[in-house]
C-alpha cells in the first residue's frame, strides 16, 4: 500500500503547533510557579512531618465530616497572576496534546497502520502518553504545580523525535506487522507516559522534603526553598508518587508479559534475554524494590524515591541507549 | 543445627529474596552489553579476536554466555529456594486465617486514625445484632461480643500477594524445565524441497539437558513457494514489506500433506512444535558437465545474504572430475554494471538478476577427513581457472577444457527455526496469575472496623466506630462514615441522655 503524502504532511504541521503550543505552555507554567504560592507554610509541612511518626503511634481522632487528609489543594490564597497564568499554560497544554494527537492519527492513515512502528513514532506516542496522563489526572486535581516538569520532558522528547528520529512515512517492517503491535506497544507507553509523571512527583518530592527537613532544623530553605514552596508538601507528594508507581507496576507487568507473548510468535521463543528484554526485566525489577521498598520501615520516604528514580532512570537507558546503541531482535528505531 | 536454622531463616526472609531478585537483574546487564554465544556467536569470536588480552578472561568469567553461566543459574536457584521458603509457609497462615474469625475489639477506640463517637438511648444488644447483619451485607467478616462488633474486609489483598509470589515460583520451574525438556533447531529449506523432522536432518541442533531424542515428532514438511515483498522508493527503498512461505505439511508420516502457511508472526504449529519463519535468501541453479558432456552437478545451491539488498555468497564442489572442480561466487538480485567496489546487488527483490563466478581446479580437500563449510572453498590446494559473470539461461565454457557451466535459473530458500518447550502454556498461565494477584495485593487495602458500646453513667451508651488499616487505603474514612450510618439508623443520636 502506498503512502499517502498530503496525510503525512498534515500530520507532520499538526506535530510542529503541538510543540509550539507546549512551547508556550512551558512559559505559562514558569511564570505561574514564580509567581505562585502555597498553601500550607513549609514550617507546617515541617512540623506536621516530624510530628508524623509520633502520630502514627498515637493515632489520631478525626471526625467524620472532616476528612483525615485533604485530598486536594484548593488555591483561595492564590489569586492574579500566577494563578492565571497556571491556567493558561493548562489549556496550552490540552491544546499540545490535542494537536499531537491528530498529528498521529494523520501519520498512521497515511500509513495505513498504527502509527508506533518506528522511533520516531514512539516518540510522538510518548508525548502524547506523558501530556494524556497528566491532563487526565489534572481533571479530578490541581496539577498546575506539576506543568513545567511535564512539559520539559515533553519538549525534550519531541524536539528529539523532530531532529535525530526523524523518519519518512512508511509501511511497517514485516517483524512488527502484528496485532501485538498494539497491544503490547500500547501498555509501554502508557506506562512510559504514567511513570514519567510518577517521577516528576518523586523528584519534586526530594526537593521538598530536603527543604522541610531543613526548616524543621532551624536552618534556612535554601536554594531549593523557592521551588519547594510552590509544590505540595513532601508527604504529599510521596503519596501521589506512590499511588501512580503502584497503579501502573501491574500495567507494566502486562506489557513486559505481552511483549513476551508476542516474541514467542515472532521469535519462537518467549523469553531470549534479548537486551531490550533485560532491560525490560531490570526496569520491573527496580519499580518492585520500589514498592516494596515503600513498604519497608528505614526505606520509605527519600531512598524509595530514589530507587522509583532509578527505575526511570533504567526505562530511559532501555528507550535511548539499547534502542539506538545496542544490536538485539527489536528493530524498530527507523534509524541506520 | 541452630545456625543452619538461622541460615535457612536467613535465606528465606523477604529481604534476601529482594536482594537476590536485584542480583538477577544486575547479572543481567553484563549479558546485555557484551555479545552472547547463544544468539550471536560470531560476534563473540569477532569481539575475542578485537580484545586478544581482555577477551579471554571476560570469557573465562562466562561474559559471553551470561544466561547460561553458573553463576547465573546460582542466583536463579538461590532465589527460587529462597521464594519457596518465604511463600509456602505463609499461603498456610493465610488459609488457616481465611477459615478464622477477625480479632475482637480493641478496649479504646478513640486512638485509632479514624474515629466517630455519639451518645444513644438504643438498647445495646439490639444495636450489636442489627450491626452485625448489615455490616455481614456489606460484605465484612464478622465476630461479635456482648457489647462489640469486629469487622474485617480486604483479605484478597493477602490472597493476592499469596497468589503472585506462588506464581512467581511457577513460573521460575516453567522457564527452567521448559527449556531443559525442549529443544531448538534451525534448518534451511529451498522450494521444491522438504524437511523431516530427525536430529540429522537440522543445520543447527540444541536440546535441553533432559530432553529425548525418541520423543521427536515425526512431522515433515516440503516448502513449495516462497515470497518475498519490498518498499520501492522512498527513504526506506528496499526495506521488506512481507514474507510467505507456503509449505505442504505431514503431520506424521502417514498422514495426507496439507497445505499451510508459515510467515513471520505467524508460526506453524504441529505436533507440540513450532515452526518458525527466520531468514530467506536465493539459491542458483547451476547444470556443470565435463568436457565430454556429461552431467557432474545439477541443483540448486544455497547461497548467503550479506547485506540488505541480498548480494549473496556460495561455491559449488564437484568432486567427480579429475581434477576437481570448485565454483565460488556471487549472486546478485539486481545486477549493477558498477563494479568498482566488487560485485554488488542494488535491490532485494530478483529484478535482473546475476551471478558473478570464479572457477577453481585442483584437490578440494574432501578427504582430508576434516570437516568442511559448505558454503567455503578451502582453495589451499587449488588454482583459479577463470571468472565470469552470467545472467540466467547462459552457458560459460570453462577455461582448459574443464567442461561448461550452464546458470539456468534461481531458487529461493528460506530458514525456519524448530523449537519445543513444553514449559510455555505454564509460563503463560503463572504470568496471568501473576497480574492478577499483584492486582489484587496492590489495589485491595486490608481493613478493620470496630464497634463499641459502654454503658454512660446517666444511662443510654456511648456508641463509638474506628477503623484503621495498615496499608494504603485513600477511602477508608469515607467507607466508615457509612458503615457507622448504618448503625446511627438503628442507634440514633439523642443530645442529652438523662
Ligand atoms: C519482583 C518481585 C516481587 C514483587 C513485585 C513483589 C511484590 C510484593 C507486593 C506488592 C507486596 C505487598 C506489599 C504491601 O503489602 O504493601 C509484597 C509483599 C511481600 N513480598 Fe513480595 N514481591 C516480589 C518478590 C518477593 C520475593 C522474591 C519474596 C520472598 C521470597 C517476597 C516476599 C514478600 C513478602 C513476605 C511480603 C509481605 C511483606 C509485608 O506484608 O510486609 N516478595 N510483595
Amino acid at each position: 500500500m502506498s503512502i499517502n503524502e498530503t496525510l503525512a504532511q498534515g500530520s507532520n504541521f499538526m506535530v510542529y503547533g503541538s510543540i509550539t503550543a507546549f512551547t508556550g505552555a512551558m512559559a505559562a507554567f514558569s511564570i505561574s510557579l514564580a509567581k505562585g504560592r502555597r498553601l500550607e507554610s513549609l514550617e507546617a509541612s515541617a512540623s506536621r512531618n516530624t510530628a508524623a511518626s509520633h502520630q502514627l503511634r498515637m493515632g489520631s481522632t478525626v471526625t467524620l465530616d472532616k476528612p483525615a487528609v485533604s485530598t486536594s489543594l484548593s488555591d483561595e490564597g492564590d489569586r492574579g497572576e500566577g494563578r492565571r497564568a497556571g491556567n493558561i499554560g493548562m489549556s496550552l497544554t490540552w491544546l499540545g496534546m490535542i494537536l499531537l494527537g491528530a498529528g498521529m492519527v494523520l501519520r498512521g492513515l497515511s500509513a495505513h497502520r498504527l502509527p508506533w512502528g518506528n522511533m520516531y513514532e514512539f516518540s510522538l506516542a510518548a508525548g502524547f502518553a506523558v501530556s494524556l496522563a497528566y491532563c487526565f489526572l489534572s481533571l479530578t486535581r490541581d496539577l498546575r504545580w506539576l506543568g513545567l516538569f511535564i512539559t520539559i520532558p515533553v519538549l525534550l522528547d519531541l524536539g528529539l523525535a523532530i531532529t535525530v528520529l526523524y523518519t519518512e512515512s512508511a509501511p511497517l517492517v514485516p517483524a512488527l506487522n502484528s496485532y501485538w503491535l498494539a497491544i503490547h506497544v500500547t501498555a509501554a507507553i502508557v506506562c512510559m507516559g504514567a511513570f514519567t509523571v510518577g517521577a516528576a512527583m518523586s523528584a519534586l518530592y526530594l526537593v521538598a522534603q530536603h527543604v522541610e527537613d531543613r526548616v524543621a532544623a532551624g536552618l534556612e530553605p535554601g536554594k531549593l526553598g523557592g521551588l519547594a514552596s510552590r509544590v505540595p508538601s513532601a508527604d504529599r507528594l510521596d503519596l501521589m508518587a506512590y499511588r501512580i508507581h503502584a497503579f501502573m507496576f501491574p500495567i507494566w507487568t502486562f506489557a513486559v508479559i505481552a511483549g513476551a507473548i508476542w516474541a514467542e510468535a515472532a521469535w519462537g521463543r518467549y523469553w531470549g534475554w534479548d537486551p531490550k528484554e533485560t532491560w525490560a526485566f531490570i526496569t520491573w525489577v527496580i519499580y518492585a524494590a520500589y514498592l516494596h521498598a515503600r513498604a519497608t520501615v528505614g526505606w520509605r520516604g527519600r531512598k524509595a524515591a530514589f530507587v522509583a528514580l532509578a527505575g526511570y532512570g533504567a526505562i530511559m537507558f532501555n528507550y535511548f541507549i539499547v534502542n539506538m546503541y545496542v544490536n538485539g531482535l527489536h528493530s524498530y528505531s527507523g534509524l541506520n | 543445627m541452630a545456625w543452619l536454622r538461622w541460615l535457612w531463616r536467613q535465606l528465606t526472609s523477604m529481604r534476601t529474596a529482594l536482594i537476590l531478585l536485584f542480583l538477577l537483574a544486575l547479572a543481567s546487564i553484563p549479558g546485555s552489553l557484551f555479545p552472547q554465544r547463544g544468539t550471536s556467536p560470531l560476534k563473540v569470536s569477532q569481539y575475542l579476536r578485537d580484545h586478544p588480552t581482555s577477551g579471554p578472561i571476560l570469557d573465562r568469567i562466562h561474559l559471553f554466555d551470561v544466561f547460561a553461566s553458573p553463576w547465573f543459574a546460582a542466583i536463579y536457584l538461590l532465589l527460587f529456594i529462597s521464594l519457596t521458603g518465604c511463600v509456602l509457609p505463609r499461603a498456610f497462615v493465610h488459609l488457616k486465617e481465611l477459615r478464622g474469625l477477625p480479632p475482637e475489639a480493641p478496649r479504646n477506640l478513640s486512638r485509632l486514625p479514624v474515629h466517630v463517637q455519639w451518645e444513644t438511648a438504643t438498647d445495646v444488644s439490639q444495636t450489636i445484632s442489627s450491626t452485625q447483619t448489615q455490616w455481614k451485607s456489606k460484605g465484612w467478616r464478622v465476630r461479635v461480643g456482648e457489647d462489640w462488633v469486629s469487622a474485617e474486609k480486604g483479605y484478597s489483598r493477602e490472597s493476592g500477594n499469596l497468589l503472585f509470589h506462588l506464581a512467581l515460583l511457577v513460573l521460575l520451574l516453567a522457564v527452567g524445565l521448559g527449556s531443559g525438556l525442549g529443544f531448538r533447531g534451525t534448518v534451511i529449506v529451498r522450494e521444491g524441497s522438504g524437511f523431516a523432522n530427525n536430529v540429522t536432518q537440522y543445520d543447527t541442533f540444541t536440546a535441553g539437558r533432559l530432553y529425548s531424542e525418541a520423543k521427536m515428532p515425526p512431522f515433515s514438511f516440503a516448502l513449495k513457494d516462497f515470497r518475498a515483498t519490498y518498499q520501492r522508493g522512498g527513504q526506506q527503498n528496499g526495506a521488506a514489506r512481507s514474507f510467505t512461505a507456503d509449505v505442504d505439511l505431514k503431520a506424521t508420516p502417514d498422514s495426507s500433506p496439507q497445505a499451510r502457511r508459515v510467515q513471520v508472526n505467524e508460526p506453524l504449529r504441529t505436533q507440540g512444535v513450532t515452526v518458525y519463519l527466520v531468514g530467506h535468501g536465493y539459491s542458483p541453479e547451476f547444470t556443470i558437465k565435463d568436457a565430454k558432456g556429461n552431467i557432474v552437478w545439477q541443483d540448486a545451491a544455497v547461497f548467503l545474504p550479506q547485506d540488505g539488498n541480498f548480494t549473496s555468497i556460495g561455491v559449488v564442489k564437484v568432486p567427480d572430475t579429475v581434477p576437481q572442480l570448485g565454483i565460488q561466487g556471487f549472486f546478485l538480485p539486481t545486477v549493477t554494471t558498477d563494479f568498482s567496489r566488487g560485485p554488488k546487488s542494488t535491490f532485494p527483490a530478483a529484478e535482473d538478476p546475476a551471478v558473478y563466478l570464479s572457477a577453481w581446479s585442483g584437490d578440494l580437500g574432501l578427504d582430508s577427513g576434516l570437516p568442511q563449510s559448505v558454503y567455503r572453498l578451502d582453495t589451499t590446494k587449488m588454482k583459479r581457472i577463470g571468472i565470469e559473470e552470467l545472467k540466467p539461461g547462459k552457458s560459460w565454457t570453462l577455461p582448459q577444457g574443464a567442461g561448461t557451466l550452464e546458470f539456468t535459473g534461481y531458487k529461493e530458500w528460506a530458514s525456519f527455526s524448530i523449537t519445543k518447550d513444553p514449559g510455555k502454556g505454564w509460563a503463560l498461565g503463572s504470568a496471568i496469575s501473576a497480574i492478577v494477584g499483584l492486582s489484587l495485593s496492590l489495589l485491595i487495602p486490608r481493613r478493620r472496623v470496630w464497634l463499641r458500646m459502654s454503658a454512660l453513667s446517666g444511662g443510654g451508651s456511648l456508641c463509638e466506630v474506628a477503623g484503621l488499616s495498615k496499608t494504603e487505603a485513600p477511602g477508608l474514612p469515607a467507607e466508615i462514615a457509612k458503615l457507622a450510618l448504618l448503625v446511627k439508623n438503628h442507634a440514633p443520636e439523642v443530645s442529652h441522655v438523662d
